[in-house]
């Protein structure tokens, strides 16, 4: 009961998806039902977030309950979560400062606190990423100095002060870069990586359906 | 410039630099900024989800007459079981649906939207070929395809043949990864050039109110 009704499910609602790939999807009973089960997954997947966060919310109140090191900033994030989601969650028709349209409390904490922080977050990475592209260029090997090289080509090629620079030695290198490194080799790598792991996925997908892919399931 | 919108910059601008001084070393402020993005990063998903999927997806059909969406949102209220080490194993069950779903659309969409179109387009560059210039191309980019299956192959040991043609598939893909990292490095500088251009434009600009 345990393992045989999931991969029962698993089946079932793997083969419909395949069956409906076969048949016209425009009729009533097969597109009814592959639509259906689209918008099951769409809700069990909102579920299934909203279960990250009560799981973060008990790990945090776990550490705050039993004033485990650094438990200040446990109740710090749990404190965040409720001011950001609790206006968020009740009806704008209470007050204009409720719910998630312009000029709301989400909307305000949103654009002033999250998005900044953000994209703070993402610009403190260029710093690390100059220092991973040092560690790489220390390495010495062919590769780490054919990334590296490429990735300098790039990065001129992409500002107009870098271009003009690339245009002093040849006007033509801004667009050899252009069709042979981006719709050359980039272009074949993408496709490379595409194709293995859309074989990968697929047969990935065969064994989930089968039920010899079990993993998903944990422990037993 | 109000009060109100000179406290915004203020506010702003602290936490800024809050995440900004864990460049030098960790330290109280970065690790306040960081709880609070966190938990306003899960806050926001929470009304999110709560919203689009709880309420308009499952709620207001169930309302209106759609009354087997009760289906689903037994499912997803049985993922919650995983707290209870006696009852963990009912969330197998909408956990088997996502999986089965998610593996039906992949079997079929992965072969026929990805597989399929991608092998077509790389016959296809040399068929539209004209001139050496297209067909050198053309030719770079089936030895690139190829090439990368190939280092992504692990059936065999890389050796002969397959040896040198992987061989050829990491320089390929070290091409690649370095076009790559440096589009990420110039989205990056761009986004730490917006936040100096707020640090010294808006925020030092407020000193001029303040003082």
């Amino acid at each position: 009961m345990r393992t045989t009704l999931p991969l029962a499910v698993a089946f079932i609602t793997g083969v419909v998806f395949v069956i409906t790939f076969f048949l016209n999807e425009e009729s009533a009973i097969v597109g009814g039902i592959s639509k259906q089960l689209l918008d099951w997954l769409i809700i069990i997947g909102g579920f299934t977030l909203l279960l990250g966060v009560v799981s973060i919310l008990r790990v945090s109140w776990q550490s705050v309950e039993r004033r485990k090191e650094d438990w200040i900033y446990k109740l710090i994030t749990i404190l965040s979560v409720l001011v950001m989601a609790i206006p968020g969650l009740l009806p704008e028709s209470w007050s204009s400062l409720f719910g998630r349209q312009e000029g709301s409390i989400y909307d305000w904490l949103f654009l002033n606190l999250q998005a900044p922080m953000m994209a703070t977050m993402f610009a403190t990475l260029a710093f690390y990423i100059a220092s991973a592209a040092y560690r790489a260029f220390r390495a010495r090997t062919a590769e780490a100095t054919i990334l590296l090289v490429t990735a300098t080509l790039v990065m001129l090629w992409r500002v107009p002060m870098g271009e003009a620079f690339l245009n002093l030695f040849s006007e033509e290198i801004p667009g050899l870069i252009n069709r042979y490194i981006m719709g050359g080799v980039n272009l074949a790598v993408q496709r490379g990586i595409i194709i293995g792991a859309a074989l990968g996925a697929a047969a990935m997908s065969l064994r989930i359906i089968l039920g010899i892919e079990r993993t998903y399931m944990g422990k037993s | 410039m109000s009060g109100i919108e000179i406290l915004q910059i203020w506010i702003i601008a602290f936490f800024t630099l809050a995440l900004f001084s864990f460049l030098y070393k960790d330290n109280p402020f970065y690790r306040l900024a960081e709880n609070i993005f966190a938990g306003l990063t899960t806050g926001y998903q929470v009304s999110l989800i709560w919203d689009t999927v709880i309420i308009q997806k499952l709620w207001d059909p169930m309302m209106g007459g759609q009354w087997w969406l009760f289906l689903p949102g037994l499912l997803g209220l049985m993922m919650f079981s995983r707290f209870s080490p006696k009852i963990s194993w009912m969330s197998r069950v909408p956990l088997a649906v996502v999986m089965g779903i998610t593996a039906g659309i992949f079997l079929t969409t992965q072969l026929h939207g990805f597989v399929l179109p991608q092998m077509q387009a790389t016959m296809n560059t040399f068929v539209t070929a004209k001139g050496f210039a297209d067909y050198f191309l053309a030719s770079l980019i089936a030895v690139g395809v190829i090439s990368t299956m190939i280092y992504f192959y692990f059936s065999h040991e890389h050796v002969g043949v397959l040896g040198v043609t992987a061989k050829l598939g990491i320089w390929f893909i070290m091409i690649s990864f370095g076009a790559h990292f440096g589009y990420t490095v110039m989205g990056r500088v761009s986004l730490l050039i917006g936040r100096t251009q707020f640090l010294i434009e808006d925020w030092i600009g407020t000193f001029s109110y303040i003082l």
